[in-house]
């Protein structure tokens, strides 16, 4: 009997408020350590929190959109322990009356199926600071710039049963905080982090001891540590021994998960509500103005794309995977084959910028300019085969797709005039093979199409060529 | 009368008239400080330079033709307000050289009102006593016998005022802070509505108990520094939109018909029957000017201390944390890990009571006790909350004793916390309810020892207490009476 995995995911994602949830430092990322600081971020004595509206504002927007409860009122609550970085000796967060109850993430699997993950909760938080080992000897430095920074934790019901369905969950939340523009996502510099509480079970029974890993910046290091800690604990399981409660550190090098602290040596953190913070109170009026003022979710959107623009399912899909993305489909597919569009964008652009590690957000040829090369193959300037060249001089270099077709003298030739010239030449050149074409060997056709193109230098227009050279060859003169 | 006997209204008359200088008034009180301090050690800090620099600006400010209502007056903080550039110590060895980069913000509105800063004020340790032995900068001395305790944590500002060696003083009240030591002093002083004085810069205790409030040589006075400490301030969450008051122009509200609740409870064993025939004689004084007298119930009382004993703890545990030696503050120089340094520095930077509380209020909040004590006293705090919103129901006031003796010897209750924790019987329930009181000096012992009364308020009835404590005032001297310090120097 084969053992079947339990996956929880509680994933931190930073707000990306301009300013700190309980001070007016700014949230920028990669200043000089600890220049944005104050009394307030620093636990200067005597200095008090004050909440940024502008994250309860976001918190609100993403439960809205997992279709979750939005407390009307929720409490901050101190959770105490001493680290350096973390000043005051306690992390304001929420606790037992989180701002975001009960939601849940549909999710498109690899085979197509739907698969519901049910969020258990959402709360707000400060962001600690950071302890700087490089560049110190017998010294740890202290950066307090990220103190302070708003976090939203979303904490997932044990729902996900492979690898894969927690990469696909992680994938949609990542895709959910970005359309909403409540995060920017950024997984490298942290503002997007995951813990998974992974367990095995037989099918059916109860669900085991689970382990929880730390540190996951990735996708692709949730899905090695998954599968790695699967291993581990299925090992310990058939050897007869057990898991054991734990927290566990991944290891991107080594690919392997090592144990961090057990739960006897978990912190009390001694949760209490905090005293100079008053409970959070929303006003139905404010909730409502965030639900009026949400973009189109990814879900919809979808839909959207397979009615408007008569996409297939899997198209829509990858389209309306990133909110970039589908802006981007949308600005080049105004005005051009919606097909074609999908077509060019999934295959040759995705392509280019996976080969060159780049992200749509950053991707050098602009919408505008996407679409203008679009129109060029639809009006018959250049031919689709030309347009895959000037594509990669625009991706390359960025210029205007009109200035790249002149200078390199790629305009189509439609002239029928000039094919039938080129036609003529060609077939002067090969009696024998115009013989053996017109005495039945029609395949020879291909031959003469690829030596006009070749004396046309591919500029001529295919169809034109095809329709010219067959005349001349059905009727010779 | 000397000019160190005036209190703050009499000195800004002078001031205005122009008779004397702001800088002459601070010389006069900086001198004092100097020729007397040694005896009673209510201050930690002088602010000598700064105070004579700030009184010629505001010489210079009323030649020009300021009017702020404070205009260099001179008064001293608790050193548990932050002060920009000058040191506080919050009495703690922990901030031995720490100088805030900000002004708290009573400090600022103060300074905005024109005072003048003479120093910063002794005080327990962390505010966490009832006879400032705590200080880790000695026992401040009671001026009117300098063997007793002048009460705390406030001490240094009761001293002080009662001293003449400043003619006000900040103070801060968690549990008793401000009205206890105003007691064992024969001095006025203030705890406000919680929310209507931001605690922004105030170094915490406990959170939800702390507030600051004025201490003076009359109800007038307390009054005049109400006007300027009191409003809202968006920095401090709990600070009250509704914060700010017209104190001083609703001074002159009369005595006659309101009802004042006397509870019973207060008379217990335990009080000094001196301090109750005080208490009640003054309370007699308040019927002959008009006020009637009811009798109430405050059941839930007698629990106040051992609810508080619990919360202010456990808040305490978690505001203390940040004194960890890694930013500012004492640090332990031989340590060899992150372990020691947590250990050594908080075992070196704080005494011992602090400690204790510590310990209590991090066993409180655990995981297995949190419910028996902190969700207790929490529901405890609930019933006094319900106490007193039954009682002012039927009264417009409630008038007892602010503590159950005069003051005490200097060592007498230091080895014996309990015994020290229950001075503070009659002041701890304001502080979980939240409302305001006012303590009152309402007389002598046979010792030669001022006896407060307290009165209490609804929520923002800070404004009332003051008006009545101003009518008892007008009608008797207690408050007029000084001790005479070189009588006192043995």
């Amino acid at each position: 009997m084969s053992w079947e995995v339990v996956i929880g995911l509680e994933v931190h994602v930073q707000l990306n408020t301009q300013s700190k949830i309980f001070c007016n430092c700014p949230t920028r990322y990669g200043a000089e350590p600890n220049r944005h600081t104050c009394p307030v971020c620093l636990a200067l004595p005597g200095a008090l929190p004050v909440l940024n509206a502008a994250a309860v504002d976001k918190a609100i927007a993403f439960g809205l959109a997992v279709g979750a409860e939005i407390h009307q009122r929720s409490v901050f609550a101190r959770k105490n322990y001493f680290y350096p970085d973390l000043p005051k000796g306690y992390q304001i967060s929420q606790y037992e009356i989180p701002i975001v109850g009960r939601g849940q993430l549909a999710l498109t699997l690899a085979d197509g199926t739907e698969k519901i993950v049910g969020i258990t909760r959402a709360h707000l938080e400060e962001d600690a600071g950071k302890s700087l080992h490089e560049a110190f000897s017998a010294e740890t430095g202290i950066d307090l710039n990220r103190a302070g920074t708003p976090l939203l934790e979303i904490v997932s019901e044990p729902d996900m049963r492979s690898p894969a369905e927690a990469v696909a969950y992680l994938k949609k939340l990542h895709a959910l905080v970005r359309y909403l523009d409540i995060s920017d996502g950024n997984m490298q510099e942290g503002s997007f982090r995951c813990d998974a509480n992974v367990s095995l079970r037989r099918p059916g029974e109860p669900f085991g001891t689970r382990a929880e890993i730390k540190n996951l910046n990735s996708f692709r290091f949730l899905e090695k540590a998954i599968e790695y800690e699967m291993e581990r604990q299925q090992d310990l399981l058939e050897s007869g021994a057990e898991v054991v409660q734990e927290t566990r550190l991944f290891d991107a090098n080594k690919g392997e998960t090592r144990s961090m602290r057990s739960k006897e040596e978990a912190n009390d953190y001694r949760y209490f509500p905090d005293p100079d913070l008053l409970p959070l109170v929303l006003e139905p009026a404010q909730i409502e103005a965030v639900r009026a003022s949400l973009p189109e979710l990814p879900d919809a959107r979808k839909r959207r794309f397979m009615e408007q623009y008569a996409l297939p399912a899997y198209d829509a899909g990858v389209l309306t995977s990133s909110r970039a993305l589908a802006d981007y489909y949308e600005v080049v597919a105004e005005g051009v084959d919606a097909k074609l569009a999908a077509n060019w964008i999934m295959g040759d652009l995705l392509g280019a910028l996976n080969r060159s590690n780049g992200e749509i957000e950053s991707c050098p040829v602009p919408a505008e300019q996407m679409r203008r090369l679009l129109q060029r193959i639809e009006d018959q300037t250049i031919s689709g085969k030309i347009a895959k060249d000037v594509f990669e001089v625009l991706f390359e270099k960025g210029e205007d797709v009109d200035t790249i077709i002149e200078r390199k003298g790629l305009r189509q030739i439609t002239d029928v005039e000039a094919i039938t010239k080129l036609i003529d030449a060609v077939l002067a050149k090969n009696p024998g093979q115009v013989a053996d074409y017109r005495s039945g060997k029609e395949k020879l056709f291909g031959f003469f199409v690829g030596q006009v193109m070749k004396a046309s230098q591919g500029k001529a227009n295919p169809e034109q060529l095809n329709r010219l050279l067959r005349e001349r060859l059905d009727n010779p003169s | 009368m000397e000019l160190h006997d005036h209190g703050l209204a009499d000195l800004r008359r002078l001031l205005q008239r122009k008779e004397i200088s702001a800088v002459e008034l601070t010389t006069v009180f900086l001198q004092r400080i100097q020729s007397l301090d040694s005896q009673l050690q209510s201050f930690i800090t002088l602010n000598e330079e700064g105070a004579l620099a700030s009184a010629r600006r505001a010489d210079e400010q009323r030649a020009a033709g300021s009017v702020a209502p404070l205009l260099g007056l001179p008064i001293a903080h608790k050193d548990i307000f932050s002060t920009r550039g000058l040191r506080t110590t919050c009495g703690s060895r922990m901030l031995e050289n720490y100088v805030p980069p900000f002004d708290a913000t009573v400090v600022e509105r103060l300074e905005q009102a024109g005072t003048v800063v003479l120093g910063k004020l002794n005080m327990d340790e962390f505010a966490m006593g009832s006879s400032n032995e705590t200080s880790h900068y000695g026992a401040v001395r009671n001026p009117w016998d300098t063997r007793l305790v002048p009460g705390g944590s406030s001490g240094g500002s009761a001293a002080a005022v009662a001293a003449g060696l400043a003619p006000a003083a900040t103070g801060t009240d968690t549990g008793g802070s401000i009205r206890q030591p105003a007691a064992f002093c024969g001095i006025t002083g203030l705890k406000p509505t919680y929310g209507r004085v931001s605690r922004y810069g105030m170094i915490a205790f406990a959170s939800s108990l702390d507030q600051a409030g004025p201490m003076a040589r009359s109800a007038e006075d307390c009054a005049l520094l109400m006007d300027a400490m009191a409003g809202h301030d968006p920095r401090d969450s709990t600070s009250h939109p509704r914060a700010a008051g017209e104190f001083s122009a609703g001074l002159q509200r009369p005595v006659q018909g309101l009802r004042i609740g006397v509870a019973e409870e207060f008379f217990i064993d335990g009080l000094d029957t001196q301090v109750a025939d005080l208490v009640r004689a003054a309370i007699a004084q308040l019927e002959d000017m008009g006020a009637r007298i009811v009798p109430i119930h405050l059941p839930h009382n007698a629990v106040a201390v051992s609810a508080y004993y619990v919360l202010a703890p456990a808040e305490a545990s978690s505001n203390l944390a940040r004194f960890d030696g890694v930013r500012y503050g004492h640090r332990s120089r031989d340590v060899d890990n992150l372990q020691e340094l947590y250990l050594q520095s908080r075992f070196e930077g704080f005494g011992a009571e602090v400690r204790r509380r510590i310990l209590i209020g991090t066993y409180v909040l655990s995981a297995g006790y949190y419910d028996a004590y902190y969700l207790k006293a929490q529901k405890v705090r609930s019933l006094i909350r319900e106490d007193f919103r039954r009682a002012f129901a039927e009264v417009d006031l409630i008038a007892g004793p602010t503590t159950p003796t005069a003051a005490f010897a200097l060592g007498a209750k230091r080895e014996d916390p309990v015994s020290m924790y229950l001075a503070d019987i009659y002041t701890i329930a304001v502080n979980l309810a939240g409302i305001p009181a006012l303590n009152l000096p309402c007389g002598f012992t046979r010792e030669g020892l001022p006896v407060g009364m307290q009165l209490m308020g609804n929520y923002f009835a800070d404004e009332l207490l003051l008006a009545v404590g101003h009518a008892y005032q007008q009608s008797t001297s207690w408050h007029r009476q000084r001790p005479n310090l070189a009588e006192v120097q043995r």
